[in-house]
């Protein structure tokens, strides 16, 4: 059975051609770096992903301050980990690579600042 | 009223701009300025808070924000001169700029001016689409603004048409807030915006993408009620009997960007049709001497690390200028067929090696890339698969230019 996939790895967004025997993958064709097979093997036992949002930032300048998740989580934990990190606030000044949520809900992925913003004085 | 004189003068504290500056001061120029309209450096970076920047780099995923603060930092070390707030209002061909400030009035006088002055959005206007004008309609943009910098939801049930990048990633922030997004339309046959974004903005949540499509009528009151979206044909006419209605709160448009180019008409800048954004040299010089320009206010990038890059090679070519007066003139034209939709530089010297970057019109599978002087082939680049989407970089190596005659870059099929 073949099954396709876009690579997201990068943005070439590589066309990943898979010949599936079961659960195996007996060939991977398509991809421009070795990163797809990888990426390919991860879609088929657990697909990951990351993704950024924003939480209320408390005395700053700006209502809003960005942050992201530093490693991919499973995909069915996005919602969940989107819940947890929307109940957050910061408190201003803030700076890149604060964290925000530790090993969030123990999936290996912190949550981080990805902006500067001062205090509003 | 202030007046005074610069080396260089670096309209817009964006990517481009930024990495510009720093490079410029890298190569010893050091009496320069950056003028930036809003109030933080950065440009839209600030408000592209996914991540996926800096891969190619900075070898590693950054969100927009931290990307441009990388750079920032940069600008911050280098102690280079900048000013926030300041609009530049006029260029004029002989390189005076008039710029507006809280403090007032800016006349600058500079030996070389850089337009880094990024690109703006397609609206309703644009694409004409016919019916209503309730509130509810917003550019994507627009829309990532009021969500990533002001703390505005601006709807809860969404339509988006155009699969332009900032349309698919705010498909995917809209769903992540709360929003329901009904689906997302597209008039070509193809997605417009990059197959890894399809991807992981669309196919993850389940939000449908409908090629071929478009939005015939709008419906609603004081606040958008509804769309009526319909199938068009290989002439992108309505199919009739295909309509339907969708009922929605807001309609975002991602219908592609426009260089952003009013102070280069002033300054008697020439535009090429195809890109939007100024005719440049290997050099990246418009027609009028001593005006470059580079990144998005050039041609639209696929993505920012190339903005960073093309304005690096800018500043380099910007300091030979400045220190030399003059560069080295570049009498070799880049002509395309009708495959190809743009081209940068679209003129070059044949002394040096350069880089081109170019997108194709349409999807093209199977063939190859051809760059032909004098009816020969100088170089010829096999390809699987090419996309509108994606920029694509062909290296031309100064050994293989023969003559001054124009080099023609086309596409055979196999």
């Amino acid at each position: 059975m073949n099954r396709r996939f876009t690579c997201i790895v990068c943005p070439n967004g590589c066309e990943i051609t898979a010949e599936l025997d079961g659960g195996k993958i007996v060939s991977v064709a398509g991809a421009r770096c070795k990163k797809g097979g990888a990426y390919v093997r991860q879609e088929l036992t657990c697909p990951r992903r990351t993704f950024s949002t924003s939480i209320i930032l408390e005395g700053g300048k700006l209502p809003l301050v960005s942050v992201r998740l530093t490693k991919p989580i499973p995909k069915e934990k996005i919602f969940a980990v989107n819940e947890l990190i929307h109940r957050q606030k910061a408190q201003a000044p803030v700076r890149i690579g604060q964290i925000v949520l530790e090993n969030v809900l123990g999936l290996g992925s912190d949550v981080i600042i990805t902006k500067n913003a001062d205090r509003l004085s | 009223m202030t007046a005074i004189h610069k080396e260089a003068v670096i309209v817009g504290g964006g990517p481009g701009g930024l990495a510009a500056a720093v490079k410029l001061k890298q190569q010893g120029i050091t009496d320069i300025i950056i003028l930036e309209r809003e109030k933080q450096l950065g440009g839209i970076l600030r408000q592209c808070i996914h991540d996926g920047f800096g891969l190619t780099r900075f070898g590693e995923t950054l969100s927009g924000p931290e990307y441009a603060q990388r750079f920032i930092d940069l600008v911050e070390q280098e102690k280079i001169e900048y000013r926030t707030d300041t609009t530049v209002l006029s260029i004029s061909p002989e390189k005076h700029l008039t710029a507006v400030s809280p403090q007032g009035l800016l006349e600058i006088d500079s030996a070389a001016v850089i337009l880094t002055t990024g690109c703006r959005e397609r609206t309703r206007g644009s694409v004409a689409i016919p019916g209503e004008r309730p509130a509810g309609i917003y550019t994507a943009g627009v829309a990532q603004t009021y969500l990533n910098l002001k703390n505005i939801m601006v709807g809860k049930k969404v339509v988006i048409l155009g699969s332009g990048d900032i349309g698919l990633i705010m498909a995917r922030r809209f769903t992540l807030e709360g929003a329901k997004v009904e689906a997302v339309f597209e008039l070509q046959p193809y997605p417009g915006g990059l197959a890894r974004n399809v991807e992981q903005c669309l196919n993850d949540f389940d939000i449908p993408l409908y090629l071929s499509h478009t939005i015939t009528d709008i419906i609603g009151g004081a606040r958008l009620e509804a769309v009526i979206v319909s199938e068009v044909d290989e002439q992108k006419r309505v199919k009739p009997g295909t309509s339907r209605r969708i009922e929605c709160d807001t309609l975002i448009l991602s219908v592609g960007l426009i260089p952003e180019n009013e102070l280069s008409a002033g300054a008697s800048v020439a535009l090429d049709p195809r890109t939007g954004g100024a005719y440049v040299d290997e050099n990246f010089m418009t027609g009028v001497e001593g005006i470059f320009a580079a990144g998005n206010a050039l041609h639209v990038h696929d993505l920012v690390d190339f903005v960073s890059l093309e304005a690096e090679k800018l500043a380099e070519a910007a300091a030979k200028f400045i220190r030399r007066g003059k560069l080295p003139v570049c009498g070799i034209k880049l002509v395309t067929d009708k495959n190809i939709g743009h081209i940068i530089p679209q003129s070059i010297s044949g002394t040096k090696d350069v880089t081109l970057t170019l997108r194709v019109g349409r999807p093209l599978t199977g063939g190859a890339l051809k760059l032909q002087q004098d009816h020969q082939d100088l170089l010829s680049q096999k390809f699987i698969k090419l996309v509108p989407a994606e920029m694509i970089e062909i290296k031309l190596a100064k050994e293989l230019i023969k003559s001054t005659s124009e080099i023609k870059v086309v596409i055979a099929h196999e």
